[in-house]
């Protein structure tokens, strides 16, 4: 690429659906796709088995009846409304909940690696949040799981699987900016090779944000680098609304000073929180289920506990999860991976010593928002209706599945599920003669202008300290306990990094792998959610799920049973309406969360 | 030299503007407690932003940051500058045997090619069950240690014998998953998978140097997995001639 391009100088490659991230979501997205026969492309920043989702733990959520013959997923079902503290949209966790099992055994049978019980079926472990019989029958062993490794077991299967389809990958390539007509229709991407710099227009009927979270806003997170959220902020930059953005999960297991995560399964399997005096906490909190209690009430009982002076370590400034009890067969057996990272990461053995832990940004519940089917859409004028061509699955959408707090495991299901979902309707929508009008040269132009403005700079702010001045600011305030009159400041800062963040200097030109470029570029994305993230917390008055405000500690059901939906343009909140309308079932009432 | 200060030397390509790659010297304060060579990377970076390396998860499971640290594969992510640091000194470089695209950062085409070779997916044609297919604790525990790669390419950029034959020898990575499928007891295209590599190339350039052993991130051992293919296509080769009497 030049440092000035021109609509006319870049090649068109035109796909029928075209899938940004190769992920989980985005994976799952293009095997539908692929199968079908449709000319389909996965657009990843990195070559897809260095996608996020290969970090994940657990396991994946689902009730598949192994553990418990009598498992239900109405009862999975109740236990997401629940854990989403009710501002998900039942429709969709209903389809969440009643189609996994599907999922989840054809996963199976693309060869991925479960961990098996005894009578051969797959292994189901405890996690939090999870009940039977409506929350009345105690504890659900409902995660299915491959070791902890489910994340990169399942990852590796579904790149599998789409080697065996013919998937067209554009590996190391790299989104920046999608491409609308004339009348607000999404028609693909402006993206570039990361390897040769070569830039294009990739056109397509169907665009499908699979680009997951975008944990980097934050100096603590257990997200992986490449986590900066750039399908959203394309949307967001195209103009298209964000829901659901004050809600981002601190998971309560990151470790301390490294931020790798350690899995909910060490709770499931037995393993509990301690404070500097030995003391199981939880049991103070969530007397019913202790450790297991949703990860947003354990992260929040934990930062008391540091708080209240009773941490662990020479700055009481962490908690020990203790594991050494359980001895260690199961830990080799069940949790190798956490014993290798423990290992490396905080210097110690989890069979012989307690592993220190701290409250740490995980994941992002809201994010585009969508219908079951994976269409984006956009409301314009009060009436909500589906932007043509565009679509999001996974971390990066909000379905909303998640609501307010997410529950473990549900993330891996979530992509399954709907990534499936969203391959089926495009595949549904082409077929039956859908699409969408092409865009001009001017339309085109118009996406590249972020980009030329970059490759043009000649002087301006570098990028990695305005990258930490970012995450410094939402670490401290919009983080676990948010506060109206701290937020304001925040709020205040980052005014002044948007203006840096507009003006960055992009002092290496090259072309062949240049990282600088690709960091620049993530850095604005970063800005684009974070912005999001504080102007939506600052909005929700009240304390919901993983949105704590210190200065509305309740919940306030009369004003705020609703999604926040973010308007970019002008920079406002809106409240929209939560889904009670599930098909099978009758909905769930709201009522007090307790654990 | 000051014991507080810590060199790295440094491979640095940048097509666009070298004509030679060339090792580049860089002194950086020795930092206060043990890093990772990934953290060391990001602090070089912001002195000379032009400084290319690939990177992701940041904790040893996507693999992304596999290179050549003291004359050892490894990756820097989870390679603490303690474990490496010889009189003050660390040299980083590419990973062995591929075509360098820039700086720390290899062409891995030829590694995925010798994966995708040897048909990583799980092949079964029968009609699935509306549930899993079962498979006993037993039957599972076969792949441990072998479905836990992160092809980071370690263990094949070490190897001397796909140093000599990438495009032929399907080197220890691919093997390793060769050997993932052909233990997996759901997979039942075995006797073609084990025809696929019965040739002189694929699987017998394997001379049991076992540095794919000793580079492996993962402690996962490729050296193991290739000779239980060997011992199968041996088994095989016996079966083929006693079904067809004479050979």
């Amino acid at each position: 690429m030049n440092n000035s391009t021109l609509a006319k100088d870049i090649k068109t490659i035109e796909f029928d659906a075209l899938i940004i991230g190769g992920g989980g979501s985005g994976m799952r997205t293009s095997l539908e796709l692929a199968k079908s026969g449709l000319k389909t492309a996965v657009v990843s920043k990195v070559f897809p088995t260095r996608s996020h989702t290969v970090s994940a733990q657990g396991g994946i959520t689902c009730a598949i009846g192994s553990a418990d013959p009598d498992d239900d997923w109405r009862w999975h079902m109740y236990d997401t409304v629940k854990g989403a503290d009710f501002i998900g949209d039942q429709d969709a966790i209903e389809y969440l909940c009643s189609e996994g099992p599907k999922a989840v055994f054809e996963l199976e049978h693309m060869g991925l690696p479960f961990s098996r019980f005894e009578n051969g079926r797959i292994y189901q472990r405890p996690f939090g949040g999870q009940s039977k019989d409506y929350g009345k029958g105690g504890q659900a062993a409902r995660t299915c799981a491959a070791a902890d490794r489910t994340g990169h077991a399942l990852l590796h299967t579904l790149y599998q699987n789409n080697i065996k389809e013919g998937t067209n990958f554009l590996n190391e390539w790299f989104a920046v900016d999608i491409v609308k007509n004339s009348k607000n229709e999404v028609t693909g991407v402006i993206a570039f090779s990361i390897e040769y710099g070569e830039l294009a227009y990739l056109k397509s009927q169907a665009t499908v944000m699979a680009t997951g979270g975008a944990g980097r806003i934050y100096a603590s997170t257990t997200n992986a680098l490449i986590n900066t959220g750039d399908g959203l902020a394309m949307a967001l930059r195209a103009g298209f609304p964000a829901q659901d953005m004050e809600m981002w999960q601190f998971h309560p297991t990151g470790i301390y000073g490294a931020g790798s995560l350690v899995t909910e399964g060490c709770r499931g399997e037995g393993g509990y929180l301690v404070n500097k005096d030995g003391e199981r906490f939880m049991e103070r909190y969530a007397p019913n289920v202790k450790d297991l209690a949703g990860r947003d009430v354990v992260a929040r009982s934990m930062v008391l506990e540091i708080l209240e002076g009773r941490g662990c370590g020479e700055n009481k400034d962490h908690i020990f999860l203790k594991l050494d009890h359980l001895g260690a067969d199961v830990l080799n057996a069940k949790l190798p991976g956490i014993c290798e990272l423990s290992k490396t990461f905080a210097h110690v053995d989890p069979i012989y010593e307690p592993i220190p832990v701290v409250p740490t940004c995980h994941y992002m519940m809201g994010g585009t928002p969508t219908n079951i089917h994976g269409q984006a859409f956009n409301r314009v004028n009060n009436i909500d209706s589906v932007v043509p061509g565009l679509f999001a699955a996974g971390e990066a959408a909000c379905v909303s599945v998640h609501g307010a707090n997410r529950l473990g495991g549900n993330s891996l299901l979530d992509l399954v599920v709907f990534g499936r979902a969203t391959g089926m309707h495009i595949q549904q929508e082409l077929k039956s003669g859908g699409g969408v009008e092409s865009a001009t040269k001017d339309d085109i132009e118009a996406s590249l202008q972020r980009l030329n403005h970059l490759n043009e700079s000649s002087s301006g702010y570098e990028t990695a300290p305005v990258k930490k001045e970012l995450q410094e600011c939402m670490q401290n305030y919009f983080g676990v306990f948010r506060r109206g009159e701290f937020m304001e400041k925040g709020l205040k800062e980052l005014d002044e990094i948007r203006d840096k963040v507009n003006n960055l200097h992009l002092k290496d030109k090259s072309n062949a792998f240049n990282t600088s470029r690709v960091e620049a570029i993530e850095l604005q994305n970063l800005f684009e959610v974070a912005e999001a993230t504080a102007i939506a917390a600052y909005s929700r008055n009240e304390s919901r799920g993983a949105h704590a405000r210190d200065d509305f500690p309740e919940r306030d059901d009369d004003n705020w049973l609703c999604h926040s939906l973010y308007d970019p343009i002008s920079k406002t909140i809106s409240k929209r309406d939560v889904n009670f309308s599930p098909s099978q079932v009758e909905a769930f009432p709201p009522v007090v969360r307790t654990y | 030299m000051s014991s507080n200060t810590l060199e790295v030397s440094m491979y640095r390509y940048n097509p666009e503007q070298d004509k030679f790659p060339y090792m580049k010297k860089y002194s950086i304060e020795k930092p206060a407690r043990d890093i990772m060579v990934l953290d060391l990377l990001h602090l070089l970076k912001e002195g000379d932003d032009s400084i290319s390396y690939r990177r992701s998860c940041r904790e040893g499971v996507c693999g992304s940051d596999g290179m050549n640290i003291n004359g050892k594969n490894g990756l820097a992510c989870i390679t603490p500058i303690s474990s490496v640091i010889k009189k003050d000194k660390i040299e980083l470089r590419p990973l062995p045997g591929l075509p360098v695209i820039r700086d720390l950062v290899v062409d891995m085409t030829q590694f995925y090619a010798q994966y995708e070779k040897i048909k990583p997916f799980l092949q079964n044609d029968t009609t699935a069950p509306e549930q899993e297919r079962l498979q006993s604790p037993e039957d599972r525990a076969k792949l441990d240690g072998l479905y836990e790669c992160i092809l980071c390419a370690c263990c094949s950029t070490s190897c001397p014998s796909f140093w000599w034959n990438p495009d032929k020898f399907v080197g220890p990575a691919a093997l390793l998953q060769a050997y993932r499928f052909l233990a997996d007891t759901r997979d039942l295209e075995t006797q073609n998978r084990l025809e696929e590599l019965s040739d002189p190339f694929s699987v017998y350039r394997c001379h049991g140097i076992m540095n794919c052993v000793s580079a492996c991130p993962k402690s996962l051992n490729p050296n193991k997995a290739i000779g239980e293919i060997k011992s199968m296509l041996l088994s095989n080769k016996k079966q083929v001639i006693a079904s067809d009497g004479v050979r």
